[in-house]
């Protein structure tokens, strides 16, 4: 036996298995959570429209993101943002998951969780903020909303509003839509869209 | 969920980055088990990694990000099982003789490998888990340790010996 094998061997008997390690993760996030150091906290949910990212803050739901978006790139995104003490600890997402599967069932119209706003800024945060008075099954056009929003004129800036809304879904920013009714574009992508309002049609 | 690997681009394009804390638990939770198992025995590891790596996360924001991660959660790590053992000491009733450890009939080589390291002195156990189940250079072994790059490489190569003798002369042979 070379010392090669002795310490593989080492490492081999030291090694923790899959289920001892994601115990310990699950035990770290809750310590985190009770000695208030879990600045961030996320989960995936699975959803009709991909695999949803949900994270959330001590204040509240900070951001909700599509795939297509990057998990990785968000998760770094929020490290840069907002904290790196950041982890994957479901429990604090339990309400929202449990209400998008509801919104996914056609049994839930309004989101009802705190949010945390703080990464929507300046005149795009107002927007986002005015979303909700559009009703579950209705649409709005852009200059609607602008509108809505106390400055008419700013017609793109709701379109780039919507294109960066850091809580799709639950600020609804799919029920804005073009002028001439067509759907326009959508940061979860076209088909994420459609799904979106072909729900909340049936519903 | 794989969310390491922009990190690691990021590092070849020799962009600095503070990674979200999951990754830190991804990329090095595994090597702090080995570390803590090999340094406070099975019994204890697990208190040792949950307070290295809860008390890391509370320090996370200020470490440079620069800063070599894995060296930084072993020296935690290393204070962290001092606490342990000392927590455990001072609930044990002191004798005056160690009892070896027991090794029951049919116990497999992993045990004998457990006591065997067990058995070591501290500075060559610590210097082997360190050196190489964290796979650290010895410059920061010694960092950890105190004393010499030297005196950390040949407590790592002392150890090894040790192990060889005890655990080898037991008749465990590897395939």
């Amino acid at each position: 036996m070379t010392d090669i094998d002795l310490i593989r061997d080492l490492s081999r008997s030291t090694e923790g298995r899959a289920d001892e390690l994601s115990q310990l993760r699950a035990g770290l996030a809750a310590a985190a959570q009770r000695d208030g150091i879990l600045d961030v906290a996320y989960r995936i949910v699975d959803s009709p429209v991909g695999p949803l990212l949900v994270a959330a803050t001590e204040l509240g739901l900070v951001r909700v993101a599509y795939a297509v978006e990057g998990h990785d790139t968000v998760l770094q995104r929020l490290a840069d943002v907002v904290s790196p003490r950041i982890l994957l600890a479901p429990a604090r997402l339990d309400q929202i998951a449990h209400q998008l599967d509801e919104y996914f069932h056609g049994s839930r119209r309004d989101f009802d969780v705190p949010l945390d706003w703080r990464l929507s800024a300046g005149f795009r945060g107002v927007v986002l903020k005015h979303l909700p008075e559009i009703a579950y099954g209705h649409t709005a056009s852009y200059a609607a909303v602008a509108q809505l929003s106390g400055n008419p004129k700013a017609v793109r800036a709701v379109g780039t509003a919507c294109a960066t809304n850091p809580l799709p879904v639950v600020v609804p920013c799919h029920r804005v839509v073009r002028s001439d009714g067509s759907m326009g574009g959508y940061l979860g992508g076209v088909e994420a869209k459609r799904t979106l309002l072909t729900l909340e049609a049936a519903a | 969920m794989e969310i390491s690997r922009t990190a690691k681009v990021g590092r070849l394009l020799n962009v600095t980055v503070k990674r979200a804390f999951e990754a830190v638990v991804s990329d090095h939770g595994a090597a702090v088990l080995r570390v803590c198992r090999a340094v406070v025995g099975r019994d204890d590891a697990d208190d040792a990694w949950s307070e290295t790596f809860l008390s890391a996360m509370k320090a996370y924001p200020s470490l440079p990000a620069d800063a070599n991660v894995e060296a930084w959660l072993v020296t935690i790590a290393h204070r962290k099982a001092i606490d342990v053992t000392r927590a455990r000491t001072r609930r044990a009733i002191p004798t005056d003789d160690v009892p070896e450890r027991p090794v029951a009939p049919g116990a497999d080589r992993d045990d004998d490998l457990a006591a065997a390291l067990a058995r070591l002195p501290d500075k060559q156990r610590l210097a082997v888990a360190y050196h190489y189940l964290a796979c650290l250079p010895y410059a920061e072994v010694a960092a950890i340790l105190g004393g010499s790059t030297d005196a950390a490489r040949r407590a790592a190569s002392d150890g090894i010996a040790a192990l060889r003798r005890t655990y080898l002369g037991k008749g465990n042979t590897s395939d």
